[in-house]
């Protein structure tokens, strides 16, 4: 459970293969109401009840903001993921009932921004989709870069190009087209921003090259879905109830505190919002902080743990909850 | 040196830095007085940087004109005040692209305008440096008659404008460029504490 | 319910009176006989009907008077509301949520008709009908932070999020505690609240940033604030202080319970959809201390509350010199009982 988050009773309307591996799902309100309405770059958390498991994975919310009839997201296929994605590929099907938590907004445009300036990486594409609509809408001035595989993976490339062809560009990897970031930057206006969003790699390339010619840290933004990674299997000690559960191999903390039946709170589940902040009461073993959240004083003080990505190896570990 | 230690005060009171080289690719210095022993110390510590910088210094009778020619500098402008150099200073900033890096230095109201000048051109404040030396005479706006009363020196003051005996507050706005000043004898008319310098 | 707007002046005359039913819903901000800061926000849910806590945004009779002073306030000082120009998306956000709040939590009064993005509002209390284009600035007379908030009571800051921090970028600011807009305007959260003695060594500002930064859309909250005025004063500026401070001086013990007001701030914090900002309404409630006293539990805690509130505080709450005499007065109403925890009537 999320403190916090308002949840939406949905019902999958539409699922549409947009190429071999990324499809893309409608939502709309079981209950006939407006959808609401949410600000570019906003995700939702979908609840999937798999068999016996209940996965909760955030995707970008893709569709326009003014449209208040649905709200879409595009999935890219996992073949080597915990699943999640898999789910919604294989098992998910049009008519199907599911729960979304309502948008939740961390990787917003900076709205005094003289011209965003974007850079997308695969299905890191999804933000910007609905960003472009509400600039487009607001006369915004942006531009956007991206990289994709291929022609044939290239998601929403036609759809872009056809509608914002002076201000679109793609790169075909299997056609060695990279972009050429040193340039991109050099000479942009005073008041621009940058947003990235695609692999890590990707993140850290764009915020070093524009760090290096002297932009500012505010100036660049970024989002990473962390998918929490697997690890050793741990036992957790929950000091409220006394419980002892195991987190398994490829389950999270937090996934394990959920099947366990506790209320924890929630809102990115990928290591960056701090909503999931735990206390550690005691512990004997070490930690393997996976978040951007706390600090590094904080991380080897170990006192604290973000359940969403975080982990633990040892004997003991008490937690606040 | 000329370098005052500012008492801790609160969290919308300016602390100031010593200027860093950054990487960049383009560099604008804006001093005044002995602001300009600031950009020398700075060209010691990064003698490259100066070739690729464009100065603007206001003197005010401290002197350091020659000093910032022998540096070199891809441009020195030495202006009589920050009033005649502003719309110098305003094509520049229109002119400018990201990656421009902006070091300050000198009197907190020079640091101040400079700052309010390249926040409106759209440059990000928390990326502006600014090293405070010389005078800490502040610009305090008067609450009342949104007047600007330069080089205050004492607290209470009377305001340039109006005419009203203000206390100096620590609150600055960046926007304003400006600490607060407030009517200290609004509860009892002609109650005027004798004027002391600040920070005495 | 109907509510009898009253007809009364928040200057000058002074005509300002509370009926029973506004001094019996009072939002009393003391739950227990002693005040220090603390990050009191708790979810902004309807809460006992009839009370200020039962509406989103709460009208009662001082609405139509309340609305006339914010004219002649805006008219004497255009400043006091003010946009940075990336705000316009989140002033039309508040539009929108006060419309909406309004049209469902009091239909006899407001109603709001929406076709697409044409809309046509009504509000009967102040006789005003508008249609015109939602999020089309030139379809209405003013931008829409100020085109709504004149018409809801209560102050309105629109805080901007960026960086880890909120940032208050526009503001309607007619009926504050001694701050202004103009000045703050563009200030970060530490910033426009540097002023405040203890509360940030108390950490009470770093507590409060984490939690509304993950404010999310439907989980509205709320605290109390309080402070205390001499004459039912809405306008006490920093601008006009070196007008209105001197009326402290007219407090005599004879005419505190008179003229004495507790002042409290109902504020709220919403998450905005379009602009992900946040809005932030301080609604302003003042009660004159011999009204205060005809309920005894307020009498006894706020006699407590005054006598024993640290000194900075009474010094950065502006009523430091009249403390003694305020805290002689209400020594009356107190017979050392006990009193109820919480902040509501016995």
């Amino acid at each position: 459970m999320s403190a916090g988050t308002q949840k939406l009773e949905v019902t999958l309307a539409e699922v549409v293969e947009v190429n071999a591996l990324v499809k893309r799902f409608r939502f709309v309100r079981r209950d006939g109401g407006e959808m609401p309405t949410f600000s570019g770059g906003a995700h939702v958390v979908v609840e999937m009840r798999d068999g016996g498991i209940t996965r909760l994975n955030p995707y970008s919310v893709m569709s326009d903001p003014r449209d208040r009839t649905c709200l879409m997201i595009s999935v890219r296929r996992d073949d080597v993921g915990r699943g999640g994605s898999l789910f919604l590929h294989q098992k998910a099907k049009a008519g199907d009932q599911m729960v979304i938590s309502y948008p939740v907004n961390l990787f917003s445009l900076d709205l005094r921004a003289r011209k965003h300036l974007m850079i997308a990486g695969g299905i890191g594409i999804t933000p910007f989709l609905a960003q472009i609509k509400q600039l487009a809408a607001t006369n915004g001035r942006f531009e956007l870069h991206y990289s994709v595989r291929s022609q044939a993976l290239a998601s929403y490339a036609d759809d872009l190009r056809d509608h914002h062809p002076e201000h679109v560009r793609i790169y075909h990897d299997d056609q060695d087209e990279r972009i050429d970031l040193d340039t991109l930057l050099d000479g942009q206006p005073l008041g621009t921003h940058l947003y990235v969003c695609g692999p890590k790699g990707m993140i850290d390339w764009a915020v070093k090259t524009a760090l290096a010619q002297g932009w500012p840290r505010e100036a660049v933004h970024s989002e990473e879905f962390l998918a929490p990674q697997s690890g050793q299997p741990f036992e957790v000690t929950l000091d409220r109830s006394g419980k002892t559960i195991k987190v398994g191999e490829h389950q999270s903390l937090l996934e394990a505190l959920e099947a366990a039946g506790v209320d924890a709170p929630y809102l990115c589940r990928g290591g960056a919002c701090g909503q999931c902040e735990t206390d550690v009461l005691r512990h004997e073993g070490k930690f393997v902080h996976r978040d951007h959240w706390l600090t590094d004083e904080q991380k080897s003080c170990g006192n604290k743990i973000m359940p969403c990505v975080s982990r633990f190896e040892g004997k003991t570990l008490v937690i606040d909850r | 040196m000329s370098k005052f230690q500012f008492p801790k005060s609160i969290l919308s009171r300016p602390v100031y830095d010593t200027l860093q080289a950054r990487a960049g690719r383009a560099h604008l210095m804006v001093a005044d007085a002995e602001g300009a022993e600031a950009l020398l110390d700075l060209a010691k510590a990064a003698p490259d940087l100066m070739a690729k910088s464009h100065i603007i210094y206001i003197p005010k009778g401290a002197g350091f004109e020659a000093q910032l020619a022998a540096l070199r500098p891809a441009q020195l402008r030495v202006a009589p005040s920050f009033a005649a150099v502003a719309p110098r200073l305003h094509k520049a900033l229109a002119d400018a692209h990201m990656g421009l890096q902006i070091y300050l230095a000198g009197t907190e109201g020079l640091i101040g305008q400079v700052m309010q000048a390249a926040i409106s051109a759209g440059y990000l404040a928390s990326a502006i440096q600014g090293e405070h030396r010389g005078s800490v005479a502040r610009r305090v706006q008067c609450v009342h008659c949104k007047g600007i009363t330069e080089d205050v020196a004492t607290d209470p003051f009377v305001c340039a404008h109006c005419g009203l005996n203000l206390f100096v507050r620590d609150h600055y706005s960046r926007r304003i460029a400006a600490f607060q000043g407030v009517c200290i004898d609004a509860e009892e008319p002609g109650q005027v504490p004798p004027a002391k310098e600040l920070y005495a | 319910m109907t509510i009898q707007f009253k007809d009364e002046t928040f200057r000058d005359d002074y005509t300002f009176r509370n009926s029973d039913w506004a001094i019996q819903r009072f939002p009393f901000p003391f739950h227990e006989d002693s005040y220090m800061y603390s990050v009191n926000l708790e979810p902004h849910f309807s809460l006992r009907p009839g009370s200020v806590f039962e509406k989103t945004f709460d009208v009662d009779e001082h609405y139509i008077s309340e609305m006339k002073d914010r004219a002649k306030v805006l008219a004497d000082d255009p400043l006091r509301c003010q946009s940075l120009p990336h705000m316009t998306l989140a002033g039309w956000d508040l539009l929108e949520l006060i419309m909406v709040s309004k049209a469902r939590d009091y239909p006899d009064m407001f109603e709001l008709h929406q076709n697409g993005d044409k809309w046509h509002w009504i509000n009967k209390p102040l006789q005003i009908e508008q249609k015109f284009t939602f999020l089309d600035e030139t379809t209405l007379p003013c931008g829409p932070l100020e085109y709504i908030t004149r018409q809801a009571q209560g102050d309105f800051a629109l805080l901007d999020q960026r960086d880890e921090n909120l940032w208050m970028d526009a503001g309607m600011i007619t009926t504050q505690a001694d701050w202004s807009l103009d000045f703050d305007i563009g200030m970060n959260f530490y910033e426009w609240h540097a002023p405040v003695p203890f509360a940030h060594e108390l950490g009470i500002f770093q507590r409060a940033l984490k939690f509304l930064l993950n404010l999310q859309q439907g989980a509205p909250v709320r605290r109390l604030n309080w402070t205390m005025t001499v004459n039912p004063l809405l306008d006490t500026s920093p601008e006009n202080y070196h007008k209105w401070g001197v009326q402290k001086t007219t407090l005599a013990p004879g005419n505190v319970g008179e003229k004495q007001h507790l002042r409290v701030e109902l504020q709220t914090l919403f998450r905005l959809p379009r602009s992900n900002a946040m809005a932030f309404p301080i609604r302003c409630y003042l009660i004159r201390l011999e009204d205060l006293v005809t309920v005894p539990k307020w009498g006894r805690r706020l006699h407590r509350v005054l006598r024993d509130l640290p000194e900075e505080l009474a010094t950065y709450k502006g009523f430091i010199n009249n403390r003694p005499m305020i805290v002689d007065y209400l020594a009356q109403f107190d017979d050392g009982g006990p009193t109820s925890p919480g902040t509501y009537p016995d």
